[in-house]
């Protein structure tokens, strides 16, 4: 029997299956987060240059790599939303904000944390940086408008536009930080320079970015079974009837 | 009545809110003085030596144009949209985007055109070389426009929506970055004996793809807020 995917693209029905699949992924993220805690405390070697101070690495690379690709994600549904007027790809824009603007903000908290042992600082103008934390500004002020406007339809709308704006100005951003950045900055800190990573930090890193990633599509799906069950209150029995 | 042609209406709307700002004065000074106030705040909170104001100065009055870009954005739509304006031009058989880009063009004009003609003389308060006045000019002559077009998008969204202001800052700041970034750049670079070219150059690219997609977005933008 084939399964019709179209059948889950509206709220009534999406939400029971968002019910199901949740916890399934927020198992997987605790299960794999701890292996790729395991790999990335105990069995990787410490690193002959940093120590331990390195292995920040496995929650701040996963991170940093969730909060550029859930934006992406983000405006894919607004975008999807605007093409196709379907209520449910807003929703999944709206819930997955939370989930990137909380990854952009653990990248930066981390990257600090790894800064001051490994450059002597907490915070460089750096291209990466740069473009992260107005990558969370992008975040927030998609939040913000959303909040803002009363009128749902509206609001969602708006946000998504917004997005769609965000989506087209991040690599533009991204790169005028960066040539900025080559202008502006000495040659104190180096972040070209790749070190010959050992392959079980490498695996551990991509145990812990599946775990991210897990966590981003389960949080988002229990997100939205929240805004679903908000927004349907009083149409028939969603919210009320089923679980 | 005679059929107006598409650039008839462009330039009659471009004229049309000339007038209305010239009848609303005091709009436009109020932009102009927050420009140079902010500009003027700086040597006073830093400190007048003449070797950091040449440093900051690109950048300081740079900031303050697109801080005062943004305060004049609250007004691009929102007489228009309370006095049903919007409604009609939303209505009219002629594009939307042709409207919006007069209104971004007449907005342009009176609120962005007196911060580039200022901006010299400004810098002059900033012992910038005068080899760089020129520099700066151009670069606020392809920047300021930018600034405009990103802003109308904020500015569509946000019409009518309470906390506008502060909430206009948020969406609309994060994108001006590479205009700032590319404006000031230039203007440092020429202090600094280096060519601007480059520079000058992604700023007009930036402008070109403002033009294209900015009125685009804030068409899309102002159907959404009066849906």
């Amino acid at each position: 029997m084939a399964i019709n995917i179209w059948k889950y693209s509206s709220p009534q029905t999406f939400y029971p299956l968002a019910g199901k699949l949740a916890p399934w992924f927020l198992g997987l993220a605790a299960v794999l987060a701890l292996v790729g805690l395991y790999i990335g405390l105990l069995l990787a070697p410490s690193d002959f240059q940093q120590g331990n101070a390195y292995r920040i690495i496995f929650i701040h690379v996963p991170a940093a790599w969730m909060s550029m690709f859930v934006y992406l994600v983000m405006a894919f549904w607004c975008a999807v939303g605007f093409a196709m007027n379907t209520r449910l790809s807003f929703m999944m824009a709206l819930a997955l904000a939370p989930t990137g603007a909380l990854f952009t903000f653990i990248a930066l908290w981390t990257g600090s944390l790894w800064g001051k042992p490994t450059w002597g600082t907490w915070w460089v103008w750096d291209a990466r940086l740069t473009s992260e934390l107005i990558l969370l500004f992008l975040y927030i002020g998609f939040m913000a408008l959303h909040a803002a406007i009363e009128d749902v339809r509206r609001a969602d709308r708006a946000a998504a536009l917004l997005a769609l704006v965000g989506a087209i100005n991040v690599p533009i951003i991204y790169f005028s930080v960066q040539w900025w950045n080559t202008l502006h900055q000495g040659a104190s800190v180096s972040m070209t320079r790749s070190p010959s990573m050992a392959s079980i930090m490498l695996i551990g890193m991509l145990v812990m970015s599946l775990a991210a990633w897990m966590y981003a599509i389960g949080a988002s799906l229990l997100r939205v079974r929240i805004i679903i069950a908000e927004r349907e209150q009083y149409a028939d029995g969603v919210a009320a009837g089923a679980s | 009545m005679s059929e107006l042609t598409l650039a008839g209406l462009f330039g009659t709307l471009v004229q049309r809110d000339l007038l209305l700002a010239l009848r609303r004065r005091a709009d436009v000074l109020t932009t102009f003085f927050f420009f140079v106030i902010v500009v003027s705040l700086f040597p006073l909170g830093i400190g007048a030596q003449p070797e950091t104001l040449r440093t900051i100065a690109p950048g300081v009055v740079w900031v303050a144009a697109l801080l005062a870009s943004m305060l004049a954005l609250t007004r691009l739509y929102v007489w228009d949209h309370a006095d049903g304006t919007l409604e009609q031009l939303v209505l009219s058989p002629q594009p939307l985007v042709v409207l919006i880009g007069a209104k971004v063009l007449a907005h342009w004009l009176v609120t962005g055109l007196p911060l580039v003609l200022i901006a010299p003389l400004l810098c002059l308060q900033f012992d910038v070389p005068a080899s760089a006045l020129g520099v700066m000019v151009v670069s606020l002559l392809l920047g300021t426009p930018c600034l405009s077009l990103i802003g109308s998008i904020g500015a569509a969204l946000t019409l009518g929506v309470r906390g506008g202001g502060a909430l206009l800052a948020l969406l609309v700041l994060p994108l001006y970055i590479p205009v700032l970034i590319f404006g000031a750049g230039a203007v440092t670079a020429t202090a600094e004996g280096m060519p601007s070219a480059a520079h000058l150059s992604l700023l007009g690219a930036c402008l070109l793809i403002a033009l294209v997609l900015g009125p685009l977005a804030s068409a899309a933008a102002v159907r959404i807020a009066l849906e």
